[in-house]
């Protein structure tokens, strides 16, 4: 017994910040972020924190799924990091949304939420849940050096949740991970612990582009054909492919490389920027409100991030 | 199909190049390929060629990259 996604929701912040606001704190422009990244725009927090825009994709997602907190029997939460060092974003949450049951984080990046659709898988299978929150919600806009115009212009601010019940929508699901720090990380901010020897840093997000994006395409190509050879499918029987949305050149890239139709894939980066963990989780509930996705269709999501961490996934749709 | 051909060959998918234009003495600044073409364009060499190719402040040319792959 693994789970069926039974409801999803999301929730962004309410501001939001086109390449061209950007061109007013930085150099660059829109035609240089546009053709580098694919993003317009993003939405960043001014007043919200990010429990606020946790609660709100989690409400929408419980009314999807018509159950309430109460019933919940788990709520992780994929995120680089919540409001508070601690505690973890999950006991915020769980105290906001006047749940009762166990909650936790987990940090593996952007593949955050990959990561914590296996850790459901797990709690399905001993039997110790009937229904899984999954919410995953960051603010990178606060860890960002928005004097980096390399790297500030590609993030955006948001959050999304997905209930999850018994059922048998999980047909695959594999993770990788390959310790790699150097090419992108956020370090933890400096104390004040007078014996501390650390050299002065930032806690700011550091991020070597050409690195990221070898590994990212070369992640993705590797995760979907793997799960296409070990399922038996054929890239006909995926439906809709789901990516990180990182940068649309990563996208082309794999594309290209893949044999699944092009129409098949959904994006939202334009609108979003990336959104870390809670990137596959928004695109999953924009084409679910979009009527995109139907019972019985195979959707194939893959995702990459800082650890470097990686995750393939292939749900049926309930 | 010699490798500077095959170089040639790849580098078009991302610049539009007169056939026979590039030689050993062209420079990736010349190309004016972006930082994400740039490795892009490398992966492709390693999917061709069956190397491995460091992105590095010594990779200035073509021959450089020829180098690589013999």
């Amino acid at each position: 017994m693994s789970f069926a996604v039974l409801g999803t929701g999301s929730a962004l912040p309410t501001c939001v910040k086109t390449n061209d606001d950007l061109s007013q704190i930085l150099d660059t422009s829109d035609r240089w972020i546009y053709t580098r990244t694919g993003i317009r725009r993003r939405h960043v927090i001014t007043s919200e924190t990010v429990l606020d825009l946790a609660a709100e994709a989690s409400r929408k997602a419980l009314d999807a799924a018509g159950i309430s907190p109460q019933d919940l029997d788990y709520i992780i939460c994929p995120t680089v990091g919540g409001d508070y060092i601690t505690p973890g974003l999950g006991c915020n949450l769980q105290e906001e949304l006047g749940a009762t049951c166990p909650a936790i984080d987990i940090n593996a990046g952007c593949s955050g939420f990959v990561y914590s659709l296996d850790t459901a898988d797990g709690i399905f299978a001993r039997k110790k849940a009937r229904y899984v929150l999954i919410t995953a919600a960051e603010g990178l806009s606060r860890i960002m050096d928005w004097n980096d115009r390399s790297t500030c212009v590609l993030f955006g601010d948001g959050a999304a949740a997905v209930v999850l019940g018994e059922g048998d929508g999980l047909r695959y699901l594999k993770l990788r991970t390959q310790g790699c720090c150097a090419p992108l990380h956020g370090r933890f901010p400096m104390g004040n612990s007078p014996w501390t020897k650390e050299e002065p840093h930032t806690h700011f997000v550091h991020m070597e582009g050409q690195e990221v994006y070898k590994f990212a395409v070369n992640a993705i190509c590797t995760g979907v054909q793997e799960a296409l050879e070990e399922t038996g499918l054929s890239p006909e029987d995926i439906h809709h492919v789901l990516l990180h949305q990182a940068n649309m050149r990563i996208i082309d890239a794999a594309r290209k490389k893949l044999s699944i139709p092009e129409e098949r894939y959904h994006c939202c980066i334009e609108e979003t920027g990336n959104l870390s963990a809670a990137s596959i989780p928004t695109l999953l509930d924009l084409c679910s409100r979009d009527g995109l996705l139907h019972s019985g269709e195979n959707l194939l999501l893959c995702a990459f991030g800082a650890g470097f961490t990686s995750g393939t996934a292939i749900l049926t749709w309930k | 199909m010699t490798n500077l051909e095959k170089l040639e060959q790849i580098i078009s998918e991302y610049k539009e190049l007169e056939p026979g234009s590039l030689t050993a003495e062209t420079t990736f600044e010349e190309l004016e390929l972006d930082s994400l073409d740039l490795v892009d364009m490398t992966m492709a060499c390693e999917d061709t060629f069956g190397v491995t190719i460091e992105l590095n402040d010594d990779l200035k040319t073509i021959g450089d990259l020829l180098d690589l792959l013999d």
